[in-house]
Parts: C-alpha cells; structure tokens; sequence
C-alpha cells in the first residue's frame, strides 16, 4: 500500500492560469477556483472512475504480454492495445513490441483468460477480446488481476486509490481523468458557495500512449461517453444565460465537443466520439477548461490551440516549466478561461446569491 | 400567507443500491426488501456461498441483485466494491453501512479485551463505513442526490458490561453519521442512522446465547420497517432513529 503522502493531497496543487484573450498568467493554487471562477460559471467535471486495466499475462504460446484496456467494453468487446514482456518500468517507447495475436487465440492472465475477437488493420497491437466470464465474476476477477495503467515517470506501483477522482462512480476510465484529480470537496463545496454549478458527465478516458508510432498518431481512439440529461439542460441554460462553460478535462471538452457535432445536436445519453481538436476549431459548447501541465507535441496541448492562441500557450509552457510546475498526471493544473476579470468578481454577475453568502465564501 | 413546507419521500424505484453484510440476518432482509421495492441493489459480505444465495432468491423474486464478496474490513478492497457496485448496478443512491462484528464471542470485559480485538471491532464497524461512504459520498454529492444508513443499535448509547468494543464502535458511528450529515448537508446527501431493535440474528444468538428467539423481531419485519423509514421525507439527516415502533 502506497502512503499517503507518496502522492500529495488533492488541493496542493499549483494552478497556472491563463487569460487566453490578453496572454496574462498568474501564479495560483487549486484552492483559489472558488475566488477564480465566477458567481453563474457552469463547470463540468468527469465522473469516470479508473479502473485497474492493466492485465499481465501469457499467449497461448506462453509468450509474456501486457493488456491494456482502451474503453469499456461495447456488449461483451473490450478493445485493448498489446504491450511485449516488461511494465510500465520501461518507457514505453522503449518497450518491446508484443508478439502477433490471431483471432480465436486465448490469452491468460492468471485466473483470467481473454479470447482475440479480431485485430485492428491500423495496429497488430489493437484488438478486440471477449473475457471468458460476464458480470460480477468479470468485475471482481479484473479487480484482482488488474493495475492501474501507469507511466515510467513515476517510481513506485500506483495504488488503485490514488488514480481516482473525489467524485468517481462507474470505472470507465481506463487512465485516470487526472484534472480532476486534485479537486476535493473543499474546493467543491466552495465552488458550489461561490454560485458556480456543478454539472457531471461520464467519459472513458482512454490510453495516451501504446508505444506503437502509427497507433499513437492516430490517439485519442474513439471514445465514449454518458451525458445525464440534467447536464444538457444545464448547458443548454447556461448557452442561453450567456454563462461560461467551463470543463474540468480534455475528456469533457471532447465529450461535450463531440456530442454537439452529432447530427442531432447535443443530446442526452451515451456516444462515442472521435473528434481531435486544435486551433483551427472553433469550440460550440465550451468556454474554457481545467487542464494538466502540457508541453508542445502533446494531443493535451494540441487540443489547447482550441481555446488560446499559438503564442499564448507557448509562452505559458515556457512559464510552466521555468517555474517548476509538475506536468504528470498527479501533478498541478492550467486553467485557460477567456478572461479572469468576469471571474475575478469585478463584475459581479446578477444571480440570486444573497451578499453575505458570496462574502463567507470568499473567506472560504 | 406563508406557503406550507413539505418533504419530499424517496421514491426506491430505479434507485442503486449498497448493502454491506447482508448474506445474512438483517442486511439480507434489507436488500430484499430494497429490491421488492424496485431497487437495483448490490449485496456485500465475506462468506461468498450465503451470499450468492441470497442474492439468487433475491433474483427468483423478481428482484434484481448482484453478489459481491470482500470484507469491508480490509482498506483494499473498498475501491475495487465501490466501482465494481457502480459498474453493475450505476451510480449508488442508497448505501446501508449494516455489516458489523462483535469482535470475540462470549463477549468480554474491557480488560479482559485484546487491543487488536479492539482495532478489528473498529476496522470493520467504525473505519469500514467511513471509508466506503467517503469513496461513494463524492458522487452523490456531486449528482445532489443520496442516502447513507448506519446500521446502529441500543449498546451505542447504553453502557452495557461486555459490550464495550461493540458499542464504541456504534456510538462513534452514530457520530459520524452526525458530522456526515453536517458537513453534506447543502450537498443534497442525507445521512441517518438507524437502531434496530433487537433481532432473531445469528449475531444476537452469538451475542446472548440464551435469549429466547420468541422475545425477538424478525429481521424482515425489522427491515419493512427501516424500508419505510427511508422513504419518509423526514426527520432531518444525522438523525438516530429506532426502527421498534414504526408502521411497516
């Protein structure tokens, strides 16, 4: 069992905030949000839990394999990407490649065994497998068997713990949904005091890495996503109120993003989307975001270009690194809004908080 | 003209469900009686074939009821119930902290207690419960929406001999549901804790060998009873309440 203090409590976290409209940066921590973010803010959080899907095992010809899920399953399908012998000790890029799987072939990972469904053309590492049990005995034999998937840039085993959010419910992630990671209750609660609401969605974050350059260009994989009809109603209010929505993850800027790019507009309900952002998209539902530490080259960073200029986050990677921000998944956090001087309660916003409750919150 | 206040009962029906201890005694009637009322409930306990059994008949009734074995003792296995609950049956509503452990039977006199007797009583009745309502509480918080039961009983506020580990146990509990239901409270997350009554129960036979079950309720009268209680509007969260004495 990891300690507590291996990973650090949840709203200790930097938070690097830039104004995307003049380029501003401030120096602030997670704990500030409440004062950061404005009375009528609609943020939306990913409500994924991450599940242990990492499976080590064996081929049928007894060659060592790592599973890696990529989503939860459609019907009984999990897609998966196939990892050679070692773990997440070894960078990935440096892993060896996994030997060639054929449908029908079973592989074992000790008390579990999974069946090949079929093989991607895009990757011989891309596959389909079908569990050889359903149900309970499906749940309980992945959380036995199962690790979090996790990264060369950590020292120590990942407890299943410490890779979930202060708000998860049903295990569809299959890495961590990390910017919500450092948002606790305390925070929470104080955001909800300051008059922002609180929506949720579900989003199965999915691999960001396989080690494999033709799979990993084509990364994020098609992902899905559960939006409650209470979270379309409260964007849709917010749209009309000209309230901000804000997005706490890459995952719900995607899930938003996508399910508003589908025939029928932004409905309620389970998708799957595909959709890859950058500058030249022009974002429909979504005003700004809660996000890691990203450097350049990164899908993170790519998508960015979606809500700030080019120059602006460069200059705010720069800062970030300078100042020693931490970049992983356990680590600080950006928030990219338009601007703070809404947010920062210079205006204050004409909503049905009563003047004492905004001052309690602010000695929150 | 004042407009009159109302609460609003809790309506079981496409609600999900947690029930910890209950391949037996009062949790097994509690799950039933959640999932006769249209609940999807999943059923937690150590012992996996009493378990199994109980969910099965749950299912022979119409009902809908998945069986997860781990010991809600153990801090590594809260997580993996949580999600596994929550990938089976989606985000829980309901959860009823009932699984509880006297420690050693005959029961004894404090200084005739072991320390780790003492620490396993309160792993499992005390530490269990926080930790999977505090995995599972930050979704309901989140969705304004849920109900937490602490399964009580008399010992938490009567001093009796032998009883001691059981009944800090269930006092601190019932003071946890307190501080629960106050720091939740604008979250939409309501806590009570709940006193039984005494029960025709393995655990009671264990506890007092010699008690005539005649004299005792039957647990599934006791959970008709706290069924009710649940969907009643009121009292207010943090309340103790004791099942004896309410209309099933």
């Amino acid at each position: 069992m990891t300690s507590a203090s291996f990973e650090r409590a949840r709203d200790d976290a930097r938070l690097l905030v830039l104004e995307s409209r003049s380029g501003r940066l401030h120096d602030r921590a997670v704990g500030d949000l409440p004062e950061l973010l404005a009375p009528g803010d609609l943020l939306v959080l990913n409500d994924a839990a991450t599940l242990p899907a990492s499976l080590t095992g064996r081929t049928a010809a007894g060659e060592p394999i790592e599973l890696r899920l990529a989503g939860p399953p459609t019907g009984d399908r999990w897609p998966a990407v196939l990892f050679g012998a070692g773990d997440w000790r070894t960078r990935t890029e440096d892993r060896a490649a996994p030997p060639r799987v054929t449908p029908g072939e079973r592989l074992d990972f000790g008390g579990l065994t999974a069946q090949v469904v079929s093989v991607a053309l895009l990757s011989p590492r891309l596959v389909d497998v079908r569990f050889d049990r359903t149900g309970e005995a499906l749940w309980r034999a992945l959380y036995a068997v199962g690790r979090p998937v996790q990264y060369a840039h950590h020292e120590r085993d990942l407890a299943l713990w410490s890779v979930q959010t202060a708000y998860a419910a049903r295990p569809w992630a299959v890495e961590m949904p990390s910017a919500g990671r450092p948002l606790g209750w305390r925070v929470l609660g104080g955001l909800r005091r300051r008059g922002v609401e609180l929506a949720w969605l579900t989003h199965a974050a999915g691999l960001s890495a396989t080690g494999d350059p033709v799979l990993d260009a084509a990364l994020p994989l098609p992902e899905q996503y559960d939006i409650p009809e209470r979270t379309v109603q409260a964007v849709a209010r917010a749209r009309a109120d000209g309230r901000r929505v804000l997005a706490v993850g890459t995952t719900v800027v995607r899930a938003l993003e996508g399910a508003a790019r589908q025939s029928g507009g932004l409905c309620s309900g389970p998708g799957t989307t595909a959709l890859v952002m950058g500058e030249r998209t022009r974002p429909l539902v979504v005003d700004g975001l809660i996000t890691g530490i990203h450097a350049p080259g990164e899908s993170h960073y790519r998508l960015l270009g979606a809500f700030a200029p080019a120059a602006a986050l460069a200059a705010a990677a720069q800062h970030a690194a300078r100042r020693g921000y931490q970049p992983h998944e356990l680590g600080d956090l950006a928030l990219v809004v338009p601007s703070l001087a809404v947010a920062a309660g210079l205006r204050p916003a004409a909503r049905s908080r009563a003047p004492m409750e905004l001052a309690r919150a602010a000695e929150i | 003209m004042t407009a009159a206040s109302y609460g609003v009962c809790m309506n079981l029906r496409d609600t999900a469900s947690l029930v910890t201890g209950a391949s037996r005694g009062l949790g097994r009637a509690l799950a039933a009686q959640l999932a006769a009322a249209g609940s999807r409930v999943v059923m937690v306990a150590r012992e996996r074939e009493p378990l199994e059994q109980a969910a099965a008949e749950i299912r022979s009734a119409g009902g809908i009821a998945h069986a997860l074995v781990a010991d809600i003792g153990d801090i590594e296995s809260v997580h993996p119930i949580a999600a596994q609950a929550a990938a089976l049956v989606g985000p829980i509503d309901i959860l009823v902290n009932n699984a509880s452990t006297l420690g050693p039977t005959p029961l004894r006199l404090l200084l005739d207690t072991e320390c780790e007797d003492l620490t396993r009583v309160l792993e499992v009745n005390l530490v269990g419960p926080f930790r999977l309502t505090k995995v599972i509480a930050g979704s309901m918080a989140l969705r304004g929406r849920g109900l937490v039961v602490n399964i009580s009983s008399d010992a938490s506020v009567e001093a009796y001999p032998t009883w001691g580990a059981y009944s800090i146990s269930k006092a601190a509990l019932d003071h946890l549901t307190r501080i629960w239901a106050v720091e939740l409270a604008e979250a939409g997350v309501r806590f009570l804790s709940i006193d039984p009554g005494e029960m025709n129960t393995r655990m009671h036979a264990d506890a007092i060998p010699d008690a005539d079950p005649a004299s005792l309720a039957d647990p599934a009268e006791v959970a008709a009873r706290i069924a009710t209680l649940i969907a009643r509007p009121e009292p207010s969260s943090g309340a103790r309440l004791k099942a004896e004495g309410v209309a099933p």
